[in-house]
C-alpha cells in the first residue's frame, strides 16, 4: 500500500521582550535559579496579572506577516492543570479567541514553492523549569521563565513530508527572527516545535489518527522524530495495528520516539476566560503604527531579488534565510551590479567559509562590499575566476582591500596580448603531439592546450582570450 | 469604649486631647478582654500596632496628618499584610507570613492609619456564618450563640464589640453586607472595580470586591476615600477621577425615588425583618422620599448563577495552594499526586472543597456550556433588570438577608439553607453595583436587623448620603450590644 503523511506543527515561539507577559520581571536567560521570579511569577497568594503591551506588539507584527487576521477583540483564558513548575495551578493562554486568526506561509522544496496555510497563533505564558537531576530524591523548581511570553503558532495540517516541515519550520523562524519578534535561540528553547504526525493511505480522505511528537528543539531532530515516527506509523498499521492518539517524545540518542501519555490521561483544562485580565482591544492606530514599522519581509524580498537580480527561486529563498544574509546579498549586489554573480560568490565561496569557521552572516571577515568589489574586478577582466578565490582568502585573512591584494600578490589578470601570444607560440612549440591530435579532430587536446597556456601564464591569461588565440594559431 | 465616630476621632486626634497610640492601646486592651469570648481576630500583634500608632503620632506633630490618620483599623485576614499573618481563615495559610502590602494595606498605612490586627473570616470568604474559618467561628456580639454572618464575620463582630473603630471586609456575594446586618452596623460594597483587589486573597476575581465596614454611613463614606483608586497592578482597576464620598452627605432626600423590588419582599423573607424594613421606608418617605414599586425578574436566578460563577472562578484561583511553594503541606506523601491530594485534603475545610468540586464539574469538558456558559448569560439578564430598574427611581430598598442571625450550628449541616441567606445581596456583585447594609432594627430577640440600599454604578457618594440621611434621623447604628464591657 501506498501511504501518505500528513503533518501539522505547534511552534511555540518565546517573544523576544524585556520582561515577562505578566510581571515586571526580566525575561533574561540564565540567571540563578528563581532570581527573576517576582510575587506575581511565583503566584503568591492575592496577586494578579498586568499585560505587557510590548507582547502583543509582537503578535500583531507576526499577524501582519503572515497576512493573517488580527482579532479585534481577544480573550486570555485559564488552562488549568497541576504541576510543580506552573504556580498558579494555571496557565493563561489564549483559546477561543486568539489574537491571530489565518494567514500562510510560503516554503520551498526541491525548487517548488508550496503555501502552507496558519490556523492561528496565540499568546501564552511559560511555566517555569522541573530540574530532576541535580537534586538527590528531589525536584528543583526555577520559576525564572514562568510568565515568560510565548507565541504559540500553529499550522494547518498541509506538509506531506518532513523535507516540508522542515522548510516551514525554517521559513517560520526566518520570519519571527526577520521582524524582530523571537532571538531564534533554539539550543536555549526560544523556538520549540511540536509536530502532528499521521499517515493515511494515497487517496484516503480522512487523516488518520494523529500521535504529536513535542519539545524539538533542532530542525535535524524534527526531521529525524518525524522519519522515525512515520516509518513507525506505517509498520505499525501494515503489521495490522491501530494507531492510538498520543503524546510521544523524541530522543535524539536512539533516534526513536516514545510514548509519553496516551489520549486516556490526557487533561481535561476546564478552559475559561480569565476574570484578572479584560479582553485585549486592538485599535487600527496601533496596528497601522506597527505595520508601518514593519520590514521589508522575506517573501516580498524573494520576489525582488527575482525581479531585479535575475536570481532563481531556490536562490531568492537562500538569500532570503535571514535579515542578515538578504543585507549582505543586496549590498554585494548593488556594489557590483552583477545579481547572480553575487548570489553565486555569497551562497557558495562565502557560505563555505562561513560554514567551514562556524560563524554566522554577521560575523563575516569578508564586507559585503568588499565582496562586491572582487566580483567587479571579475566583470572588467582584472581577474579570472580563480584567482578571485585567492583574492577572497586574502580578504577572509583582512589583508587589505580587493585592488590592494590583487596588487600585491600580482593577481592581475594578463591583458598585454603580446606576451600572450608569446606563451601561446611557446606552448604550442613544445606540444606537436597535441597539435597534431587536435587537427586529427580530437577536442580533448585543444583542452589540454588551453591548460598548458594557462599554466605557463601561472593563472594570470584571460581563458577567452587564451582560447581564441590558440584557435586562430591552429587553423 | 465609648461609641465615637471616626471623625470624632480624628479630631481629638488632631487636638492632641488623645495619641494615636493611646487610642490604639485602649482598642488592644478592649480585644484582649473580649477576643476569647468573640473570636473576631486571628492575629493581634500590640507591638507592630503601636509601633504604626507611634508613626502616626509623628505625622501629627509635624503636621502631616491627613483626615484619619492615628485612628486605628481591623483588616480583615484575606488581606496580605507585610509581615503579618495572612491565613484567609485556612490551614492551607496557617503559617503564611506574607512578604508584602495588599493595595488596600497600602492606602490605609499611607493614611497614617495603625492596624490593630487581622480579623476572622469564613475561610477563602467562602461562608455567610464564620463557622467556616479554620480558627474556629466568631460569635455575635449581640448574643454570642449566634454566629455574626459571614464571611467578614471577625470584622463586623469587632466593629460591633468596639473592639475597633472600623474594619474592611471583602464581599462576592454579600460578605460585607450580611455580618453588618447580622451585627448591626454599616457596610459598604463598592462598584467592581473601585477598589484594587491587588493582595486581594481571591475567591472569585469577577465578584469579589473589598469596601469599609464601621458603625455609621458618615464612617464608611470616609474609609471609601481612603480605600478606592486606580491601581496599575489590578487590570480590572477602573481609571476615574477621585471623587469625595462625604460630599453629598447632607443632602436632603428630597425627590429621592426609592425602588422597591418586588422580588425582595416576597416569600422567604421574615416578618420582623419585613416590619422594620417597611417602617425605614416610611422615615425615608418622612425624609421627602418618594417611593416606586419595580421588578428585578430574573433575581431568583442569583443563587444558582452565583453557585456556578463563584465555585467556577474559585476553582481556578484556589489552584496555587498545592503545598509546593508556601503554606500548608502534608506532612507525609508517597508520590507528587499524593502530595497534592493529601495537602489540600488536609488543608482545605469542607466547605472550600465543596465549592473547588462544583467549580471543577462546571468548567469540564461536556458542561462548561450548559452551566459556565449559561450562567454567565444569566448574569447578563439580572445586570439588564437593575438598568431597566435605575431608570424609574434612584437607588433600590430592600432587606440585606431574609432573617436576622442565627444560631451557632443551625444552618452549617445545610449548605443551601445558608446560601439562601445570601438571597438578596448576591444579585448586586453578579451585576459589579454597589450596595450597602445599614441597621434599622431589633427583633424581638434584641438581634440586629439590617437594610440593603443597592445603588448604579459609581453612585456611593448618593448611597452614602441616603444612609446619612436616615441615620440623622435614627439611631440604629449607635447601638452596641449591651453586656460587653
Amino acid at each position: 500500500m501506498k501511504w501518505e503523511t500528513v503533518i501539522g506543527l505547534e511552534v511555540h515561539t518565546q517573544l523576544a521582550t524585556k520582561s515577562k507577559i505578566f510581571s515586571g520581571s526580566s525575561t533574561a536567560f540564565g540567571a540563578a535559579p528563581n532570581t527573576q521570579a517576582s510575587a506575581v511569577d511565583i503566584a503568591l497568594p492575592g496577586v494578579l496579572p498586568v499585560l505587557n503591551k510590548g507582547a502583543v506588539e509582537c503578535a500583531i507584527k507576526f499577524g501582519l506577516a503572515i497576512g493573517a487576521n488580527l482579532n479585534r477583540i481577544n480573550v486570555f483564558d485559564r488552562k488549568n492543570y497541576f504541576y510543580p513548575d506552573l504556580p498558579k495551578g494555571y496557565q493563561i493562554s489564549q483559546l477561543a479567541k486568539p489574537i491571530v486568526e489565518g494567514g500562510a506561509l510560503k516554503i520551498v522544496v526541491d525548487g517548488a514553492e508550496k503555501t502552507v496555510n496558519l490556523t492561528r497563533a496565540h499568546m501564552e505564558e511559560d511555566a517555569g523549569k522541573s530540574l530532576h537531576e541535580d537534586f538527590h530524591g528531589m525536584t528543583g523548581i526555577d520559576l525564572n521563565r514562568a510568565g515568560t511570553p510565548l507565541l504559540e503558532i500553529v499550522s494547518e495540517p498541509e506538509m506531506r513530508s518532513s523535507a516540508e516541515a522542515v522548510a516551514y519550520a525554517r521559513a517560520l523562524h526566518t520570519l519571527v527572527t526577520w521582524i524582530g519578534i523571537c532571538d531564534g535561540n533554539m539550543q536555549e528553547g526560544s523556538f520549540r516545535v511540536d509536530a502532528n504526525v499521521s499517515v493515511r493511505p494515497v487517496g484516503q480522505k480522512e487523516f488518520g489518527t494523529r500521535r504529536e511528537i513535542k519539545n524539538l528543539n533542532s530542525f535535524k531532530f524534527l526531521q529525524q522524530a518525524i522519519d522515525y515516527e512515520v516509518r513507525w506509523q506505517i509498520e505499525t498499521l501494515e503489521d495490522g495495528g491501530r494507531i492510538e492518539q498520543a503524546t510521544v517524545l523524541f530522543d535524539p540518542d536512539t533516534g526513536e520516539t516514545r510514548m509519553m501519555r496516551s489520549k486516556e490521561d490526557a487533561h481535561d483544562y476546564r478552559y475559561f476566560p480569565d476574570p484578572d485580565l479584560l479582553p485585549v482591544k486592538l485599535d487600527e492606530p496601533w496596528i497601522e503604527a506597527v505595520r508601518a514599522a514593519l520590514p521589508e519581509l522575506p517573501a516580498a524580498m524573494q520576489a525582488r531579488f527575482q525581479n531585479d537580480y535575475g536570481v532563481s527561486v531556490y536562490d531568492a529563498a537562500v538569500l532570503t534565510g535571514s535579515r542578515a544574509l538578504a543585507d549582505y546579498f543586496e549590498a554585494a549586489a548593488q556594489a557590483c551590479g552583477q545579481g547572480k554573480l553575487a548570489a553565486n560568490w555569497v551562497m557558495g565561496e562565502l557560505s563555505a567559509a562561513l560554514n567551514k569557521a562556524e560563524l554566522d552572516i554577521a560575523q563575516s571577515p569578508v564586507s559585503a562590499t568588499q565582496l562586491g568589489t572582487l566580483i567587479a574586478r571579475i566583470q572588467d577582466g582584472t581577474l579570472s575566476g580563480k584567482l578571485a578565490k585567492q583574492v577572497f582568502e586574502g580578504l577572509w585573512e583582512g589583508a587589505g582591500e580587493v585592488d590592494a591584494i590583487i596588487e600585491a600578490r600580482g593577481l592581475k589578470q594578463m591583458s598585454d596580448s603580446g606576451e600572450l601570444e608569446k606563451i601561446v607560440d611557446e606552448v604550442l612549440a613544445a606540444n606537436p603531439k597535441s597539435v597534431e591530435e587536435f587537427r586529427a579532430g580530437k577536442e580533448k587536446a585543444f583542452n589540454a592546450l588551453v591548460g598548458q597556456v594557462m599554466k605557463a601564464s601561472r593563472g594570470k591569461a584571460n581563458p577567452a582570450q587564451v582560447n581564441e588565440l590558440l584557435k586562430s594559431k591552429l587553423q | 469604649m465609648p461609641d465615637t465616630t471616626l471623625s470624632a476621632l480624628a479630631a481629638q486626634l488632631a487636638g492632641k486631647q488623645i495619641s494615636s497610640r493611646e487610642l490604639a492601646q485602649q482598642y488592644l486592651d478592649r480585644i484582649a478582654a473580649l477576643n476569647s469570648s468573640i473570636n473576631a481576630f486571628i492575629t493581634v500583634d500590640a507591638e507592630k500596632t503601636l509601633a504604626e500608632a507611634a508613626a502616626a503620632d509623628a505625622l501629627i506633630a509635624a503636621g502631616n496628618a491627613g483626615p484619619l490618620t492615628g485612628v486605628p483599623i481591623a483588616h480583615k485576614d484575606i488581606f496580605c499584610t507585610d509581615g503579618w499573618l495572612t491565613t484567609c481563615g485556612s490551614k492551607m495559610l496557617h503559617n503564611f507570613v506574607a512578604p508584602y502590602d495588599a493595595h488596600v494595606i497600602q492606602r490605609f498605612k499611607a493614611a497614617g492609619m495603625p492596624s490593630l490586627g487581622k480579623t476572622n473570616m469564613d475561610e477563602f470568604a467562602m461562608g455567610s456564618s464564620n463557622e467556616t474559618s479554620h480558627f474556629g467561628p466568631v460569635k455575635n456580639p449581640w448574643n454570642p450563640a449566634y454566629v455574626p454572618g459571614g464571611s467578614s464575620g471577625g470584622a463586623a463582630a469587632c466593629v460591633a464589640a468596639r473592639m475597633a473603630p472600623a474594619a474592611t471586609g471583602t464581599d462576592t456575594g454579600g460578605s460585607i453586607r450580611q455580618p453588618a446586618a447580622l451585627c448591626g452596623i454599616t457596610g459598604l460594597k463598592p462598584t467592581y472595580g473601585l477598589v484594587s483587589r491587588y493582595g486581594m486573597i481571591a475567591f472569585a476575581s469577577s465578584l469579589d470586591q473589598a469596601g469599609p465596614m464601621a458603625p455609621s454611613a458618615e464612617d464608611c463614606a470616609l474609609l471609601l476615600n481612603v480605600m478606592t483608586g486606580f491601581d496599575p497592578k489590578d487590570s480590572t482597576s477602573l481609571e476615574r477621577e477621585k471623587e469625595d464620598y462625604a460630599r453629598n452627605l447632607d443632602q436632603p432626600l428630597t425627590g429621592l425615588r426609592v425602588g422597591l423590588p418586588r422580588e425582595f419582599f416576597a416569600e422567604g423573607l421574615n416578618n420582623e425583618v419585613a416590619a422594620a424594613v417597611e417602617t425605614a421606608v416610611a422615615e425615608l418617605k418622612k425624609l421627602g422620599a418618594t417611593t416606586v414599586e419595580i421588578s428585578l425578574t430574573n433575581s431568583k436566578l442569583a443563587i444558582p448563577v452565583y453557585y456556578v460563577l463563584a465555585p467556577a472562578e474559585a476553582s481556578s484561583n484556589l489552584s496555587r495552594f498545592d503545598g509546593v511553594r508556601y503554606g500548608y503541606r502534608a506532612p507525609d506523601y508517597a508520590s507528587l499526586d499524593d502530595m497534592y491530594c493529601k495537602t489540600r485534603a488536609q488543608g482545605f475545610g469542607a466547605e472550600v472543597k465543596r465549592r473547588i468540586l462544583i467549580g471543577a464539574y462546571v468548567l469540564s469538558h461536556g458542561y462548561y456550556d450548559a452551566y459556565y456558559l449559561q450562567a454567565q448569560k444569566i448574569r447578563r439578564l439580572i445586570a439588564d433588570d437593575f438598568n431597566e430598574a435605575f431608570k424609574v427611581c434612584d437607588v433600590i430598598l430592600g432587606p440585606t438577608a431574609p432573617g436576622t442571625a442565627f444560631k451557632l450550628g443551625e444552618k452549617s449541616d445545610d449548605p443551601v439553607e445558608m446560601y439562601l441567606n445570601d438571597l438578596y445581596t448576591i444579585p448586586a456583585n453578579l451585576a459589579g453595583l454597589p450596595g450597602m447594609s445599614l441597621p434599622c432594627g431589633l427583633d424581638s430577640k434584641g438581634l440586629p436587623i439590617g437594610l440593603q440600599l443597592v445603588g448604579n454604578y459609581f453612585s456611593e457618594a448618593k448611597m452614602l448620603n441616603v444612609a446619612h440621611q436616615y441615620q440623622r434621623a435614627t439611631d440604629w447604628h449607635a447601638r452596641a450590644p449591651e453586656g460587653l464591657k
